[in-house]
């Protein structure tokens, strides 16, 4: 027993406690010094600039849509009709995903939607009534609510606020 | 835990492998810290694939857009800076740990018998460090890089006949140009996969004779302890402080490295005034100068780097443990060290008159050291047995020689 003793530590739970503090100290570090390294795929500062776009509504004749590109993805802003303003808040859109035209504006002359068809992202074409996409036919309303097809939502809606009658900027969300 | 390592040691050695080649590895117990090199070779060879992996994803490697996207990283990529003064400083750091631990087997004659193979494999290694080094140097495609890659391309026209040739193809053009960026920067991303599978070669050679020990006796089994703990934590310990003087020049100090010149757009129409390669290439820099010829020059350069493939002939001595036995020889690597130190000083400075003469003294010097070992290691050997030698080695080396006429008898 006292031989057992003599070639064996007697201060085991010292030992383990060190060996364990080390080791997390170790693990800490390499986790930190991951980080640079995994930070670095984001997007660069000059993608994060390029995040905000402010567009100039004045050149948009009543009826007439304009894409923009905002962080890389389209944008359409329509200018509507006074028609299309009374039939589009006299609807809800489809039962798909109901939602008040008021809600999908803020001045119900322009409607400002990310052209991104909420299926499996193609860029729909506009049409009279509103929009529909190429790749597999979602047809959206003059609101960018989903009719028909098979998207699942309504097109979203980017951050944008005006900074004039007819200036707004799209930011970073 | 312990059940899945199970199912897999039924069907692969992990266990053993683990055991045989890392935790139980025996180790002998006399290293000193100048064994340590070896594994920060290897920590470092991964920080530059690591590092150099994440400057790939936002380098371009076009001659309108290479130096644009270098500063794109240093100002843009999150934390780009980091990791491409990470990169740059951890170029030198390399060739400042190999040629620790060139100087560690060339202390202690690790050259020989058995480990010739290790030294050459060590040898390939350096080359194929030395090309990638000088690669990765022209794809900041500055004014140091574009006149670095000029100049150094332009030693292949010594080749006999084909000269101009070769240097065309090399470059892919009449000068160094688009294409040679693009070719440059694809062999400096797959070198460093080579330099690994070569690396992989050292270490079983390393595994099959065992790591060498100052006194260069054979140790007994006892004296050899595990490489867990023992090594594990005193290679960890000296990658401490390689991390405290790496940190301090990546941090505070990054740009030591970096010559201010190469943060000039390339311009092939205008040669700085005064160029120079990094600090590495110095010695071999100040060689390839002092020859008065161009071909002349580049036969002794290449000499210069390849000489040391021959230590295992040139050295003639049987006596283990290089200069810890043998004060001449011991007398001859200090003198050597001296001289790379005095050809590296004068490779950085402008080739004048009286340094021109220093630096071919010095050139004459490295060979004549080289030239003149089989003598003197045959010399030494006979006076040193004379004179008298620690039993433990002499012991070595009759055991040594009885197995040679042993092997040479059956």
């Amino acid at each position: 027993m006292s031989e057992k003793k003599q070639d064996k530590p007697q201060d085991h739970g010292r030992r383990d406690f060190l060996g364990t503090a080390t080791c997390f100290v170790a693990g800490a570090g390499i986790a930190a010094s991951s980080w640079p390294f995994i930070n670095s795929m984001n997007p660069t500062a000059d993608v994060l600039a390029k995040a905000s776009t402010e567009v100039d509504l004045s050149d948009i004749p009543a009826g007439e849509e304009k894409t923009v590109l905002w962080q890389g993805k389209p944008v359409f802003i329509l200018h509507r009709t006074a028609d299309q303003i009374s039939a589009m808040e006299a609807s809800t859109g489809s039962n798909k995903d109901p939602e008040p035209d008021e809600k999908r504006v803020q001045n119900p002359e322009w409607l400002v939607v990310v052209g991104i068809c909420t299926h499996l992202g193609c860029v729909p074409n506009r049409r009279e009534e509103g929009w529909l996409c190429p790749c597999h036919g979602s047809v959206y309303d003059n609101s960018g609510r989903i009719l028909h097809g098979p998207a699942p939502r309504n097109l979203d809606l980017p951050p944008y606020e005006f900074v004039a009658d007819t200036r707004i900027i799209i930011k970073k969300a | 835990m312990s059940r899945m390592v199970d199912w897999i040691d039924r069907r692969f050695p992990l266990s053993h492998f683990i055991n045989k080649e890392l935790t139980g590895y025996p180790t002998p117990r006399n290293l000193s810290s100048w064994w340590n090199f070896g594994f920060l070779a290897g920590f470092v060879l991964l920080l530059q694939v690591l590092s150099g992996i994440f400057l790939a994803m936002h380098y371009k490697p076009d001659a309108q857009l290479a130096l644009g996207s270098v500063e794109h990283i240093m100002r843009e990529v999150n934390y780009g800076w980091l990791i491409r003064y990470m990169h740059s400083t951890g170029g030198s750091a390399f060739f400042a740990i190999i040629y620790i631990h060139m100087a560690r087997s060339l202390y202690y004659a690790c050259y020989h018998k058995p480990r010739e193979l290790m030294w050459w494999s060590g040898q390939v290694l350096l080359l194929m460090l030395m090309a990638t080094a000088f690669m990765g140097y022209l794809l900041p495609w500055g004014q140091m890089s574009y006149w670095g890659a000029q100049v150094i391309t332009n030693l292949f026209r010594a080749t006999p006949f084909f000269g101009d040739q070769i240097v065309v193809w090399l470059r892919g053009g009449f000068t160094i140009g688009d294409d040679t960026l693009s070719r440059f920067f694809v062999l400096h991303y797959l070198f460093p996969f080579l330099i690994m599978g070569m690396v992989f070669i050292h270490l079983i050679a390393l595994h099959y004779v065992k790591s060498s020990n100052p006194t260069g006796i054979e140790l007994a089994k006892n004296e050899q302890i595990t490489f867990h703990p023992y090594f594990t934590i005193k290679d960890l310990y000296g990658l401490g402080l390689f991390l405290i003087i790496y940190c301090y020049f990546v941090f505070f100090n990054p740009d030591f490295f970096i010559e201010a010149n190469n943060n000039i757009p390339a311009n092939p129409l205008k040669t700085p005034s005064h160029i120079e390669p990094e600090w590495y290439f110095l010695p071999f820099y100040a060689i390839l100068r002092s020859i008065p010829d161009l071909l002349g020059g580049v036969i002794a350069m290449s000499l210069s780097v390849m000489i040391f493939a021959a230590l295992p002939f040139l050295d003639r001595c049987k006596i283990p443990g290089g200069a810890r036995y043998r004060p001449v020889y011991r007398t001859l690597f200090y003198l050597f060290m001296v001289d790379i130190l005095v050809l590296g000083y004068v490779g950085a400075q402008p080739p004048n008159g009286v340094l021109m003469q220093v630096g071919q003294a010095a050139t004459f010097i490295y060979f004549l050291l080289f030239s003149l070992l089989p003598f003197i290691s045959r010399k030494e050997e006979k006076w040193l047995l004379a004179k008298g030698l620690p039993p433990a080695v002499l012991a070595f080396m009759e055991e040594e020689a009885a197995r040679e006429s042993g092997r040479k008898k059956s």
